[in-house]
C-alpha cells in the first residue's frame, strides 16, 4: 500500500513512484474520453482516440519498467529482460495499431466528407427519425 | 525532490496542457500540433522510463506519420471561409461527469490496487531483446501485425480515392 512514497533505486537515487506515471496516464485517458465524447470534428475524435492510445501506451511501460526484478546470473537476467519487456512489446503493438487505425479512419473521414460536405458528426444524421 | 523527478513533473504538466489543447482548442490545425507536442512529451516520458527505443518509435511513427497524415485529412476536409463553429456538441456536461468519473475511478485503482515493488535498477538498453522477443516469443503477433497493415493499406486506399 506504500505506492506513494519513492522507492530508491540501486544507486540510492529517488526514483519517480509509480503511481506517478499511473495518475498521469489515466487524467490523459480521461481527458481522451472527454474530447472523444464531445468534440464536433470527426477528425478531433480521432486526435482523442490517439490520446487514449498514447495513455495506454504509457501505463503499458511504465509496468514494464516496475515490475523487473534484479536476478542473479546473466541467464536470468536475459529470461528476466524478456518477462520486463512484454509490457514495451505490447506497447510497440499498439502503436501500429493505431497508425494501421489512423489511416483507415482517415480515409472514412475523407469519404464522409465528399458524400456529406461536412466533418462535424452531429450533422451527419441520415439515420435518426 | 530530485533531477529525476522535477523532470518528471515538468514533462508532465506539458503533456497535460497540450492534452488539454488537443481536447478543448477550438481551431483545428492548433489542436493538431498540440497533439505533436504531446506526442513529445510521451517521448520524454519514454525516456523516462528507460524505454528509448520506444522513444525514438514514438517519435518517427507518432509525431512523423500519424500528425502528418491527421494534418493531411484537416486540409482536405476544411472550409477556408467556416465562420467559427462550434466546437462541443450538446453533451458536454454528461461528458466531463462521464471523465471526470473515470479519472477517480483509474486513480483510485491505480494507488491503492497494486503492491509496492523493490526499487528495480536500471534496465540496460532495451533494443536488441526487444529485437530478440519480437522474432522469437512474439513472432506471431509480429507476423499478424505485419498482415494487418497490409490489410489497413489496402483499405485506406480503396476507401479515399475518387470514384
Amino acid at each position: 500500500m506504500s505506492l506513494s512514497e519513492s522507492a530508491v533505486g540501486i544507486r540510492g537515487e529517488a526514483m519517480v513512484p509509480l503511481s506517478h506515471y499511473l495518475i498521469l496516464g489515466a487524467i490523459l485517458f480521461s481527458l481522451g474520453v472527454f474530447g472523444a465524447l464531445t468534440r464536433r470534428n470527426a477528425i478531433a475524435i480521432l486526435m482523442s482516440i490517439e490520446l487514449m492510445l498514447n495513455a495506454v501506451n504509457l501505463n503499458f511501460i511504465a509496468f514494464a519498467r516496475y515490475q523487473y526484478l534484479p536476478q542473479t546470473t546473466i541467464q536470468e537476467q536475459v529470461f528476466a529482460l524478456q518477462g520486463a519487456l512484454q509490457g514495451q512489446v505490447f506497447a510497440i503493438f499498439v502503436i501500429t495499431v493505431a497508425a494501421a487505425e489512423a489511416a483507415v479512419g482517415l480515409a472514412i473521414v475523407l469519404g464522409l466528407y465528399r458524400n456529406f460536405k461536412t466533418v462535424n458528426v452531429d450533422e451527419i444524421n441520415l439515420m435518426k427519425w | 525532490m530530485t533531477l529525476k523527478l522535477a523532470i518528471f513533473y515538468v514533462v508532465a504538466a506539458f503533456t497535460l496542457w497540450a492534452a488539454a489543447v488537443v481536447v478543448m482548442g477550438k481551431n483545428i490545425v492548433r489542436a493538431a500540433v498540440a497533439l505533436i507536442f504531446s506526442f513529445c512529451g510521451m517521448a520524454a516520458l519514454y525516456v523516462l522510463l528507460d524505454a528509448e527505443f520506444l522513444a525514438a518509435v514514438q517519435v518517427l511513427i507518432y509525431v512523423g506519420g500519424i500528425t502528418i497524415l491527421l494534418l493531411f485529412a484537416i486540409m482536405l476536409t476544411s472550409r477556408i471561409a467556416a465562420k467559427a463553429a462550434r466546437v462541443v456538441n450538446d453533451q458536454v456536461v454528461l461528458s466531463a461527469i462521464v471523465a471526470v468519473g473515470l479519472a477517480v475511478g483509474l486513480i483510485y485503482a491505480s494507488t491503492s490496487g497494486f503492491a509496492t515493488t523493490s526499487g528495480p535498477p536500471r534496465l540496460r538498453e532495451t533494443a536488441p531483446f526487444l529485437g530478440w522477443a519480437l522474432l522469437t516469443k512474439y513472432a506471431l503477433p509480429f507476423e499478424v501485425v505485419s498482415i494487418m497493415l497490409l490489410a489497413a493499406l489496402v483499405g485506406a486506399i480503396v476507401l479515399a480515392r475518387k470514384e
